[in-house]
């Protein structure tokens, strides 16, 4: 793809498309760790790890339901991913945090590290450290323009990619403003001994929060793994501290500023790639970490006055 | 403890017996018995530091009490012991509500949800754990439209219906009060724990106070206990009172009965303490008084008279 004088509008419009799939994907996995740090105040480092996973069970899964025809496969492997994430969301929390609640307050942020690293090991171990490839699933798209020989096209799996992500966060945001569930979550966030005196198991509550934010990013791991085509054990580094950006552009803690971070964060990472130069992608979304930090540590979304980790 | 039975025929809601909690070297509570009835103000009185909250504290699941049993009946006859619950039990399984010296709302949360809060495990079962939620199903909204029905009673109760949808952390202080004690009332307890109910209030504030409570004594059918500094409050609405001192209980009974014991007057106007100190004050004044006329060699007569008397008044005390 290179830039032209006459395809300029198709051009720019090819990037919007990457952008906001990517952005979309990069949001589901913020929402985990803006979620957690809204209710417990720690950030869950392991949780790009978590993600790692899900694109691994996807792996797994679409080896296993090879013959099976491909939504009835993509459903079965989005079933197992989430199942088997959600249990690792659950467990990580079991195990390396509850223990440390109410000690000083880096000790969970130590154990998250651990934990990164740990699950790291431990894919690496059981699964090999070579880059295992998914053969395309879905294939074929949608010509948006074509000018002058540059076409803008969506591809299918960018529009499924887009449409399952508008269908979690539309499920999220109902499940946090109108369930009884997302109601515990929010009173947990706001006064744990409160909610706990009328009768709110606040553990649960915690350890659910877990499962959710590792079921979204189960999902963004098996979109990932069709989007690319290869996972390895290392992917939940970089695709965290991408999320993790994307949940401190939005302000963290708040639940609409991890989707509009996570997507300012693709399209930023799109632009920058179409416009200027691939490999300097990264550096643009860390670059935004850092100003954001310096002039609006609150992010886009936030309250000023959080004063946690 | 005999004289802790009322006449009444029912047997009581509440029984403390024995309750003592000590944190290290404090007996924070020291063997303290009462009951509480049914449809019944029982209010708990006494100085600062008397180990009123400490009992709320035990009987809420925060303090697991050194020795003593609290013990509350259900309305099906059964009897449960607090002491043995976590505060997220106490709730649902103690069906004991209680409130904080200090407003404990959510802030962030709409004035309704609040309430829905108080409201949650009877939703969660009808939501099937949220899954049910998720997708709205019948069985949630009608739930849902009944918790909502029931948070509108207590709201109209506490005058706070206009204001449903408001932000918790907006409304008046008085109001936020009043907000505490119908989402208690929501989680429906058999026994309401208030603490200072009426702190920080002005006195129409507080008369309003005393008329909810009334209210809630009458329709509900609830024990309330009540931890307040506020006399008129106190004296206008309890049925029974309790007092401690020093983590101990020194009286008990009707209103005007408590109000005429000796002991609980020397408790409140600390008879004791204050003659000490008024001795203190004597003699300390005294040697300043002796100083002062020492260090004054001219004489000035009234200040060494002065001085004398106060040595004088320091000696016969």
């Amino acid at each position: 793809m290179s830039y032209r004088e006459g395809s300029v509008v198709a051009y720019f419009l090819q990037q919007l498309v990457n952008g906001v799939t990517l952005g979309s994907v990069y949001g589901l996995i913020a929402l985990g760790y803006t979620m957690v740090y809204g209710i417990i105040g720690m950030i869950n480092f392991a949780h790009g790890e978590i993600y790692m996973i899900g694109a691994f069970v996807a792996v797994i899964g679409f080896t296993l339901f090879a013959g099976v025809p491909l939504v009835l496969a993509l459903l079965l492997v989005l079933i197992l991913a989430t199942l088997v994430t959600g249990f690792y969301g659950w467990t990580l929390e079991r195990v390396a945090y509850r223990p440390l609640r109410g000690s000083f307050r880096l000790a969970p942020l130590i154990a998250a590290i651990g934990m990164s690293i740990f699950l790291q090991n431990y894919v690496q171990l059981a699964q090999g450290a070579r880059i295992k490839p998914v053969p395309p699933k879905i294939e074929g798209g949608l010509t948006l323009l074509v000018q002058e020989g540059f076409a803008a096209r969506v591809s299918y799996l960018q529009i499924c990619i887009l449409l399952l992500t508008l269908l979690l966060m539309a499920a999220l945001t109902w499940m946090i403003h109108g369930t009884s569930f997302g109601r515990q979550q929010r009173a947990c966030e706001q006064d744990k001994v409160m909610a706990a005196l009328l009768g709110v198991n606040v553990d649960r509550t915690i350890s659910m929060t877990f499962v959710t934010g590792a079921i979204l990013a189960a999902v963004a791991g098996v979109l990932v793994t069709l989007y690319y085509g290869v996972v390895d054990f290392f992917i939940g580094f970089l695709a965290g501290v991408k999320a993790f950006t994307a949940a401190v552009l939005g302000g963290i803690g708040s639940i609409p500023g991890a989707m509009v971070g996570g997507l300012l964060i693709g399209l930023i990472e799109a632009f920058w790639a179409g416009y200027f130069s691939t490999e300097w992608k990264d550096v643009a979304a860390f670059s935004i970490l850092v100003i954001v930090l310096i002039f609006r540590p609150s992010g886009i979304f936030g309250r000023p006055e959080v004063e946690k980790v | 403890m005999s004289e802790a039975v009322p006449s009444l025929s029912a047997p009581p809601l509440l029984k403390v017996e024995h309750l003592s909690m000590r944190f290290g070297g404090l007996l924070a509570v020291d063997d303290v018995s009462f009951h509480a009835q049914d449809g019944e103000i029982t209010a708990i009185i006494g100085p600062n530091g008397a180990g009123k909250t400490t009992v709320f504290n035990c009987l809420t699941g925060f303090y697991r009490p050194t020795s003593g049993r609290c013990a509350l009946r259900h309305r099906d006859g059964s009897e449960v012991l607090l002491e043995r619950y976590e505060s997220y039990q106490i709730s649902r399984r103690g069906r004991v509500a209680r409130t904080f010296q200090n407003v404990r709302l959510f802030p962030r949360m709409t004035v309704l949800e609040n309430l829905l809060v108080a409201q949650h495990k009877m939703l969660m079962r009808a939501s099937w754990w949220t899954v049910g939620g998720i997708f709205n199903l019948p069985g949630y909204r009608r739930a849902s439209a009944y918790a909502v029905e029931r948070a509108c009673h207590y709201l109209e109760l506490v005058e706070l219906l206009p204001r449903a949808d408001d932000e918790a952390g907006e409304l008046p202080y008085g109001a936020q009060r009043r907000l505490e004690i119908a989402r208690a009332i929501c989680a429906d307890p058999v026994l309401l724990c208030l603490d200072e109910p009426a702190a920080g209030l002005n006195p129409s504030e507080s008369n309003e106070l005393r008329e909810l409570l009334r209210k809630l004594r009458e329709d509900e059918k609830i024990g309330i206990l009540l931890i307040e500094h506020d006399m008129s409050v106190v004296m206008g609405i309890s049925d029974h009172i309790v007092v401690l001192d020093h983590g101990s209980k020194i009286a008990e009974g009707v209103p005007q009965a408590v109000a005429a014991n000796p002991r609980v007057i020397a408790a409140y106007l600390g008879e004791e303490e204050s003659d000490e100190e008024a001795t203190g004050n004597g003699a300390s004044g005294g040697a300043k008084g002796n100083g002062a006329s020492n260090g004054a060699t001219s004489g000035g007569a009234t200040g060494s008279g002065a001085s004398n008397e106060a040595t004088d008044k320091g000696v016969e005390s």
